[in-house]
């Protein structure tokens, strides 16, 4: 009974929130929505077990991906109002898709309910462990059977990540600002740089 | 199925309905490349809802790893697009997805 509550909260709340990232009038606000929509998400996927993935998806979601998208939100300054422009002009027809796309997949859930197609099922050689917890379980099939989707995955961030900081990358202007010369630095010498002086009581110091 | 009645039907409604909503979301804000991006995200959360579903319910935890890599992909592309976005707003002060014609044959 509590998982079927729990499960009709976080459903209803996703969906709403996916709504609202859709149609909220600010960006900031959407990426608030996102960021809701991610934590149900999260909660229905502790509901089945899969509590790795759903502490993956806070992690790496909430705490990376949303955080971004906050940061270029904030950091373009665009008249977001008139990119609302075109709203209605738009809604019919993607109004319409959405509609034959829901469809098709009640449709092929619909089938899938009746028996579906079977093109195999699993061998059972990736069951879970019975006295196993999940991050356990995953953890020895990540690391055994799929190390090379692993490191896979690993080059693909270490890419995104090269990338991102290539393509943002802002060589200093010269002359901009005050740069450091590391060799000019170290040429430095302390008798061009120091100088003793020994000016009389009440007088200044010139330099 | 579950205790409480809830079966890996109403897991596929629901990532069926994020799908949906997501395509809407490229649709309506068909302006405003960052909520693109963000229907994007959606997609991808519906395809990992599916994938942790069907994991969990046909007992088998290839699922999972999947869904982690689509996770991982997920993320490189929004790194990359919104790197791509931040410079080309520097280029030509504005992010309408109208103007971005630059490359047109």
């Amino acid at each position: 009974m509590i998982q079927a509550i729990a499960f009709y909260f976080f459903a209803t709340i996703v969906v709403a929130s996916a709504v609202m990232v859709v149609m909220a009038r600010n960006p900031v606000h959407s990426v608030l929505w996102l960021i809701m929509a991610f934590f149900n998400a999260a909660g229905l996927m502790v509901l089945v077990g899969a509590e790795f993935i759903a502490m993956l998806l806070v992690i790496v979601y909430v705490g990376a991906v949303a955080v971004l998208f906050l940061f270029v939100v904030m950091m373009l300054d665009i008249d977001f109002a008139a990119m609302r422009a075109g709203i209605a002009r738009n809604a019919p027809l993607g109004l319409l898709i959405a509609a034959v796309l829901l469809a098709e997949l009640l449709l092929a859930l619909g089938a899938y309910h009746a028996g579906g197609l079977t093109l195999g099922t699993p061998d059972g050689s990736a069951m879970p462990a019975a006295d196993t917890s999940n991050i356990e379980a995953l953890g020895a099939l990540l690391y055994g059977r799929y190390i090379a989707l692993f490191e896979i995955a690993g080059i693909i961030l270490l890419v995104a990540m090269i990338g991102a900081i290539v393509l943002t990358f802002q060589p200093p202007k010269p002359g901009a600002r005050a740069r450091q010369d590391v060799g000019k630095q170290i040429r430095r010498r302390p008798e061009e740089a120091t100088v003793m002086k020994n000016p009389g009581i009440g007088q200044g110091v010139e330099l | 199925m579950s205790a409480g009645g809830i079966g890996i039907e109403h897991y596929l409604t629901v990532g069926a309905i994020l799908f949906v909503l997501g395509v809407l979301g490229i649709f309506l804000n068909r302006k405003n490349v960052i909520v693109i991006l963000m229907a994007v995200e959606l997609i991808l959360l519906a395809v990992n809802l599916n994938l942790v579903a069907f994991s969990a319910f046909m007992q088998d935890l290839v699922g999972q790893i999947f869904a982690m890599l689509v996770l991982t992909v997920a993320a490189a592309e929004a790194a990359i697009g919104l790197a791509i976005l931040v410079i080309y707003f520097r280029a030509r002060g504005t992010i309408a997805v109208d103007d971005i014609n630059r490359m047109k044959g």
